[in-house]
């Protein structure tokens, strides 16, 4: 890293806030950033199997989420609703412009090229429009699924059928119409496709 | 740094000690270096702190002090003695942290002088430093069992909880043992390192056991009465190892009912317990524990074993400029685990950089994270988030816990993906990729 001065700067940034006996301060950017690296990666880029990637994903996407995981009637997740209640809606803030400025490493993944090619077709009818530039970008506050880690989105693909995950109601309309034209086939396709882009 | 050699460069930054009491270090290697760290100890919170400072600041020099050329993860160890994953999987070497300049010097520090501030070396002579990071995990109170020293836990009766050679040797007698056969694992006493790891070896032997040896049996002899993740290990333990049942092949003895174990003889496998003394044909021991020997000689322990430090930068209370992170500090309420050591070591660097720049330290924040495998597709977890209240480290009230004991069966599949995950991304964090 060659941002010496500028991740010093985050560093103290940080700062310390002592009036009288009252402590209040927030840890830097930097600092609640780092502390997800044991399980997200360094700087956001997953070396999986199947914990996602966060690098590159949009503030928004990023804020709604972890809004979402500590809501007791928000998304299903195995482990982060236990972690996102850890943090003040500042901090989230704060995390969520460290990361989304970050550049995601794509998964090195293996995936069936044949598959691949089926889905990027597939992907151009059902998923484009919202999941822009070959689900590249993660804006329109969803993730970013070119060169995310399959496993995950598979888990989240059967999140989302089964209730566990609210699916937009658009995206569930274009699902259900790639089920009945494709089968599960088509999904599998989809995921072959996004796991192959770098 | 490249063309000069090890020792020349330790008589060259010992060089800039002297020069150092004149005000901020003026390292004569690089010109504009902003100070020199030794860190003693390439484990977990060594190697992550390294890689934290160079990426916080590359102008400082860090050295790091590791008397073994590769280190073996303890996480993920279970694995590998009940023959799910290689010896090699778990084995990781420096060639990162060299190429971020970082420089390792294969040796063994047997002591600090905090005055002089050089570190004291076995083979590397005397080492200055600006700021000194202790991270020697834990050593073991050998004394609380009679007939057990390191000696005996090299060749006989291996503790393993040191990974590397004493993991192949348990892995080893376990493959070697007859069915029919039984394993003891004596937990230690509070506090110790990795507080889910024996019940989670417990259910990674077992689970060797039902598809190897399935007459045999696991009898754990606990110095406690009850331990981390208690229910959902025990419930794991009864959904697929029979615990509670004639034919369990776990046996769980608590402190309080002749768990606590005495003494042991090598000679005839037997552990003489408080009530009654027990036979096993592979038997591991886990010693209660303490900070690591270098602590002990560098004056950095309070008179329990540990070494308290200053929450907010793991400053040592006793020695200004010697920070203790890892297993070997007093961190509580975070466990001595290897996530804990890796967010300290991060709190730390980034506390260090600021002081070799006069700067007031940041915020602390920190997570832990610790997940078991019951079988390769059981996983449950326990995590918590910490902030600092002006003084001290706290949980933040609301987060963390345990996995729920009604989670799904495929959900605690997930969690041993994850788990699986959380392996390869932390190591990744550690020692570079
Ligand atoms: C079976 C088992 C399973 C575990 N599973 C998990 C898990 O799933 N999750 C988790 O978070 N944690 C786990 N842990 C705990 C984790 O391994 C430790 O908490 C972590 O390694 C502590 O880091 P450390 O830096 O304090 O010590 P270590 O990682 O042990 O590093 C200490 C290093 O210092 C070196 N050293 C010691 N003395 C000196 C000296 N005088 N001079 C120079 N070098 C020296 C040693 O050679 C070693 O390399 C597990 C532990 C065990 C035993
Ligand atoms: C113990 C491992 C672990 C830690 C630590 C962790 N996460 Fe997660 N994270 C996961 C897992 C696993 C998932 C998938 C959802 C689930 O099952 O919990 C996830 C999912 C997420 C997602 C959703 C990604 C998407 O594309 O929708 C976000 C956002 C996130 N984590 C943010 C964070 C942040 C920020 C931190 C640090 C403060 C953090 N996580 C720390 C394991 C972890
Ligand atoms: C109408 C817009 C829209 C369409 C069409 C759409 N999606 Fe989405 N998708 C979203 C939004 C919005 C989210 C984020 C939902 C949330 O916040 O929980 C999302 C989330 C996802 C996620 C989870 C990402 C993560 O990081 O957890 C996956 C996977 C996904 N979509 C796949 C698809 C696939 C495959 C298709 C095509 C079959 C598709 N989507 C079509 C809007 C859309």
């Amino acid at each position: 890293m060659k941002l010496n001065k500028k991740v010093l700067g985050l560093i103290v940034l940080g700062g310390l806030a002592v009036s009288g006996n009252s402590w209040s301060g927030t840890a830097s950017a930097l600092d609640l950033a780092n502390t997800c690296a044991g399980c997200h990666g360094v700087d956001g880029s997953s070396v999986g199997p199947a914990t996602p990637s966060l690098a590159g994903i949009s503030s928004e996407y990023f804020t709604e989420t972890m809004a979402s995981y500590k809501d007791p009637e928000g998304r299903y997740s195995t482990i982060m609703s236990r972690i996102a209640k850890g943090y003040t809606d500042e901090e989230i803030n704060l995390m969520a412009g460290y990361f989304s400025k970050q550049k995601m490493i794509p998964a090195a993944q293996d995936f069936d090229a044949k598959q691949a090619k089926a889905g990027a077709k597939l992907h151009k009818k059902y998923c484009e429009k919202c999941h822009e530039d070959g689900g590249r970008s993660s804006e329109d506050d969803a993730g970013i699924l070119a060169g995310q880690w399959m496993e995950y989105m598979q888990f989240t693909m059967d999140d989302f059928t089964n209730g566990r995950r609210d699916m937009p109601k658009k995206m569930k309309k274009k699902v259900q119409k790639l089920e009945k034209a494709k089968g599960a086939a088509g999904m599998t396709q989809l995921m072959h496709f996004y796991g192959s882009q770098k | 740094m490249s063309g000069i050699s090890r020792r020349n460069f330790i008589q060259i930054t010992g060089g800039a000690a002297a020069v150092s009491t004149m005000g901020f270090s003026n390292i004569i290697l690089a010109g504009k270096s902003a100070g020199h760290v030794v860190i003693i100890g390439g484990g977990v919170g060594g190697a992550t702190a390294a890689r934290y400072i160079k990426r916080a600041d590359p102008a400082v020099q860090v050295t790091i002090v590791e008397p073994n050329a590769n280190y073996f993860t303890c996480f993920m160890s279970n694995e590998v003695i009940s023959g799910e994953r290689p010896l090699d999987s778990i084995k990781f070497g420096y060639k990162n942290l060299e190429s971020m300049g970082i420089k390792v010097v294969q040796d063994y520090a047997s002591n600090i002088d905090a005055k002089k501030k050089h570190v004291v070396t076995k083979k590397s002579g005397n080492i200055a430093y600006d700021r000194c990071i202790v991270s020697p995990g834990v050593d073991f109170k050998w004394e609380m069992i009679e007939g057990y020293d390191a000696g005996v836990a090299a060749n006989k009766i291996p503790h393993a909880w040191k990974a590397g050679p004493q993991t192949a040797l348990l892995h080893k007698q376990l493959q070697s043992m007859k069915d029919g056969g039984t394993v003891i694992i004596a937990p230690p006493p509070n506090p110790f390192r990795c507080p889910p790891g024996p019940y989670e070896r417990a259910c990674q032997i077992a689970h060797y056991l039902k598809n190897n040896k399935p007459k045999s049996k696991i009898l754990i002899l606990d110095a406690k009465d009850k331990f981390s993740k208690q229910g959902l290990f025990t419930q794991g333990w009864k959904k697929h190892y029979g615990y509670g049942t004639d034919n369990s092949l776990i046996e769980w003895v608590k402190g309080a009912e002749g768990g606590i174990i005495e003494g042991v003889d090598a000679k005839t496998n037997t552990v003489t317990g408080s009530v009654e003394e027990y036979k096993g044909d592979v038997i591991n021991i886990i010693p209660a524990q303490k900070a690591g020997k270098i602590a002990f000689n560098a004056g950095l322990v309070n008179d329990k074993g540990w070494c308290p430090v200053n929450q907010q930068t793991f400053e040592s209370t006793m020695h200004k400029d010697v920070y203790v992170i890892g297993d070997s500090s007093v961190a509580s309420p975070l466990p001595k685990s290897g996530y804990s050591a890796n967010s300290e070591a991060k709190v730390c660097a980034a506390a260090v950089v600021a002081s070799l720049h006069g700067k007031p330290a940041g915020i602390p924040t920190l997570v832990n994270t610790c997940y078991s495998l019951i079988t390769p597709d059981d996983g449950i977890s326990v995590a918590m988030v910490y902030n600092f209240d002006g003084k001290k480290i706290q949980k933040v009230k609301g987060s963390g816990g345990l996995t729920p004991m009604d989670s799904s069966e495929a959900m605690r599949k997930r969690e041993a993906r994850y788990a699986h995950s959380w392996f390869n991304n932390i190591t990744n964090d550690i020692f570079g990729g």
